[in-house]
C-alpha cells in the first residue's frame, strides 16, 4: 500500500504538477502495490501518507500555501515519522524559513528546510537538465527564485539552466526532496519517480519498460 | 492631426507598402507583416493615425479570440474569409488598411493596453482569461493585474464574460460594462479569490465572503434564444460547441452595441461555420481531415465538450516551437480522460512522446507516429479523421491539407 497527497493542487498546481500524483501512483500500481491517492485543498487537515506532494504556483497562492502548511502544523513530525515531501519551484520555496514575492515582500515559510528563497535578477524560464547521483533528470524551469540553502545538501549538479543559484538546484535531506524542475518532474523521469517509490516503501522496484523511458532519451538526446 | 503628422503617416505607410512589395517579390514570404513592422517603426504615431475614424471593436482574452472577433467580424457584415489571426500591432495595421468602416481586431492579451490607447475602440470584448503557454507569457494573474490598471483609467464600452472571476476582476473599476452570461469551460485558474485570495468556489452565481461577486448579466443565453434588456432574439451557431455559443454571444453583443441590430447580428454569426480553417475539414493523401485547435488545458477542455463527434481514430500533434510555447507540461492539466478514451490515439509533431507519456499514466496506449508521412495508411476510419493540434502543428496540417 502507498499512500499519495497533493497538498492544494488549487494554488500549487500552475503548470502541469498533477502529473506527479499520476506517475507515481501508475508506475507503484504497475509493481503490484496497491496505490491511494488524494488530493487536499487549503485548509483541509494533512491526512497521513507515504508522499506528499507539493507544486507550483504564482505568489498569492503561493502565500496562502505556506500559512495554510504552518497552520496545519503536522508536516514536520509525519516527515520525522518517516515521510517524503517532493516539492517542485515554489514547493520547493515555500519548505524553506521565507521567501520573497512581489513587491519585495518577505513571506514566511514552513521551515521544513534551512533555505531562504530571494527574487533573482531574472526570471529563469528554459530547459533545464541536473544530475542526481550521477544520473540525469531532464525537465523545464520557470521561476525568478534565488535560493541558498543552509547546511542541507541540494538535489542535484546544474548541467543545463539555472536551479537555485545556477550552480546546484534544489534541495535533498532524509525527508525532502524539492528541485526547480517544475510541473511533471517525475512522469518526465521515469527513474526518479521510481526513486520516490522506493524510498517512499523501503523496498527495490523491479523494471518497468514504457513509452516514458522513450521520452527521457529523447529529451536528453535533445537537451545535452 | 496635423498635417505634418499626416504626412509622417502617409510617408511611413508608403515605405511600408514598398517594403512589402519589394519583399513579396523577393519572396521572403508575406510581406505585409514586413512593410507593417517598417511604418510602424517610421512612425510610432501610424495607429492612432489609421485606426483615427474608423470604429474598431478589439477582440482579447485567452482563448476564443480569433474565432470571436471573426464572429464580430460577420456580425458587422464584413467578410470572414479574410481574417489572419494577427493579433499585434503589425496586424492591426494590415488590417486597417486592407479594410474600411467597422472593423474587428483579434489582441494579443499583452496589447491591450496599446489597442485601448492607440485605436481609441468603440468597444472592448473580454471572452476569459486562464494558463496559457507559461513559457512566453505572464502567469494569469498578472495578466489580469495589468488589464484592471488599464481598464480603471477607460470609458470605452466593455463587454465582458460575467461567469469567469479573473475577467470580472480585471474590468471590476470600468465604468461603462455590459455583462454577458456566456458559459465557461475551465475555472481552475479562479480558484482562490483574486481580490482577496480566500478560496473561491465558481459554481453559479458565485461570491467570495469578501464581497467580489459574480456581477448580475444583462445578456443571457437560452437554447435558442439570446436575451437582451426588453430583447429575445432568436439564436443558433453552426460552430461546434458549448464554447462557441458563448463566443456567439459575445460577439452578438459586441456589435450590437456597436450600432448592429442584435437580430442582425445574430442571424450574420449563426452563418460562420469555420474560422481560419479550425473546425473546417481538408483532404490529404486521399483521406479527409477534421482539424481542431487546441492550444492550453482550457482549449482541450472545451474540447471535450465534442467528443461525441470524434472520430474512432484521433490524431494529436503537439508541437514546441516557440509559439506553441516550448514547455508542454500542459498537458497533465488538460482533460485527455474525457478526450482520448476509447479511441484509437495516433500523437504526432515534436512532443509527440509526451503526448503518448501523458496518455500513458492515465492508463491510455497510443501509437506514436515518427513523421505526419507515416499516418495515413495506418489510419482506418472512413469518416473524416478528428485532428486536435496546437498552434505550429494546426499550420502544417492546414498547409498539407485542401479544403473540403
Amino acid at each position: 500500500m502507498l499512500s499519495i497527497v497533493t497538498l492544494y493542487p488549487e494554488a500549487l498546481g500552475t503548470y502541469g504538477d498533477g502529473g506527479n500524483a499520476l506517475a507515481l501512483a501508475h508506475r507503484a500500481h504497475a509493481r503490484g502495490y496497491r496505490v491511494e491517492s488524494l488530493a487536499i485543498s487549503l485548509g483541509s487537515p494533512l491526512p497521513a501518507a507515504d508522499i506528499y506532494l507539493l507544486g507550483g504556483g504564482e505568489d498569492g497562492p503561493q502565500r496562502q500555501a505556506a500559512d495554510a502548511l504552518r497552520d496545519d502544523g503536522s508536516l514536520a513530525s509525519r516527515v520525522a515519522h518517516g515521510a517524503l515531501v517532493v516539492a517542485v519551484c515554489a514547493g520547493l520555496q515555500i519548505l524553506g524559513q521565507s521567501f520573497e514575492v512581489a513587491g519585495g515582500r518577505i513571506a514566511e515559510g514552513v521551515g521544513l528546510i534551512d533555505a531562504e528563497t530571494r527574487r533573482g535578477a531574472q526570471r529563469r524560464v528554459g530547459n533545464a537538465v541536473i544530475t542526481v547521483d550521477g544520473r540525469y533528470v531532464v525537465g523545464f524551469e520557470n521561476h525568478g527564485g534565488d535560493t541558498q540553502l543552509g547546511g542541507e545538501a541540494p538535489l542535484g549538479q546544474v548541467v543545463r539552466g539555472y536551479g537555485n543559484d545556477g550552480a546546484v538546484d534544489g534541495v535533498h535531506t532524509e525527508g525532502v526532496w524539492g528541485t526547480y524542475l517544475h510541473g511533471p518532474v517525475l512522469a518526465l523521469n521515469p527513474w526518479l519517480c521510481d526513486a520516490v517509490i522506493e524510498r517512499a516503501t523501503g523496498e527495490s522496484l523491479g523494471p518497468y519498460a514504457s513509452v516514458a523511458d522513450d521520452l527521457y532519451q529523447a529529451r536528453l538526446a535533445a537537451l545535452l | 492631426m496635423s498635417s505634418l503628422s499626416h504626412l509622417r503617416s502617409r510617408t511611413a505607410l508608403w515605405v511600408g507598402s514598398t517594403a512589402a512589395l519589394a519583399s513579396r517579390l523577393l519572396r521572403r514570404g508575406a510581406g505585409e507583416v514586413i512593410g507593417s513592422k517598417l511604418a510602424l517603426a517610421l512612425d510610432p504615431d501610424l495607429l492612432r493615425h489609421v485606426g483615427a475614424d474608423r470604429r474598431v471593436i478589439v477582440v482579447s482574452g485567452t482563448n476564443g479570440k480569433s474565432t470571436t472577433t471573426a464572429l464580430v467580424q460577420a456580425a458587422l457584415g464584413n467578410p470572414v474569409d479574410k481574417q489572419t489571426g494577427a493579433n499585434m500591432p503589425t496586424g492591426w495595421v494590415t488590417t486597417l488598411i486592407r479594410t474600411h468602416g467597422a472593423v474587428a481586431l483579434e489582441v494579443d492579451e499583452p496589447y491591450l493596453a496599446e489597442a485601448i490607447e492607440k485605436l481609441s475602440p468603440e468597444v472592448v470584448c473580454l471572452l476569459n482569461l486562464s494558463r496559457d503557454q507559461l513559457d512566453r507569457t505572464s502567469e494569469v494573474r498578472q495578466i489580469a493585474e495589468k488589464w484592471r490598471l488599464v481598464i480603471a483609467g477607460t470609458t470605452t464600452q466593455i463587454v465582458a464574460n460575467a461567469n469567469d472571476p479573473l475577467i470580472v476582476y480585471a474590468v471590476g473599476p470600468a465604468l461603462n460594462v455590459t455583462w454577458v452570461d456566456a458559459p465557461l469551460v475551465w475555472v481552475k485558474d479562479a480558484s482562490s479569490c483574486p481580490l482577496c485570495t480566500r478560496p473561491l468556489s465558481v459554481e453559479g452565481d458565485w461570491e467570495c465572503a469578501c464581497g467580489f461577486r459574480r456581477p448580475t448579466p444583462t445578456w443571457h443565453l437560452n437554447s435558442r434564444s439570446i436575451e437582451g434588456p426588453g430583447v429575445s432574439i432568436p439564436f443558433s451557431v453552426a460552430l461546434p460547441g458549448e464554447y462557441n455559443r458563448g463566443n456567439a454571444a459575445m460577439a452578438i453583443v459586441s456589435a450590437h452595441l456597436a450600432g448592429i441590430q442584435a437580430g442582425v447580428a445574430a442571424s450574420r454569426v449563426s452563418e460562420v461555420k469555420e474560422v481560419l480553417g479550425r473546425f473546417g475539414t481538408v483532404r490529404w493523401r486521399g483521406r479527409r481531415w477534421h482539424l481542431f485547435l487546441a492550444k492550453n488545458p482550457a482549449g482541450l477542455a472545451a474540447l471535450a465538450q465534442l467528443t461525441e463527434g470524434f472520430s474512432s481514430d484521433l490524431v494529436i500533434s503537439i508541437n514546441d516551437n516557440v509559439a506553441d510555447g516550448r514547455d508542454p507540461s500542459w498537458l497533465y492539466d488538460a482533460p485527455f480522460d474525457e478526450i482520448a478514451r476509447g479511441h484509437h490515439v495516433f500523437c504526432t509533431g515534436s512532443r509527440a512522446l509526451d503526448i503518448a507519456t501523458r496518455l500513458h499514466y492515465s492508463g491510455i496506449e497510443s501509437t506514436v507516429i515518427a513523421t505526419l508521412d507515416d499516418l495515413p495508411e495506418q489510419v482506418t476510419a472512413s469518416v473524416p479523421v478528428t485532428v486536435i493540434s496546437n498552434y505550429t502543428a494546426f499550420s502544417e496540417w492546414q498547409r498539407r491539407g485542401t479544403p473540403c
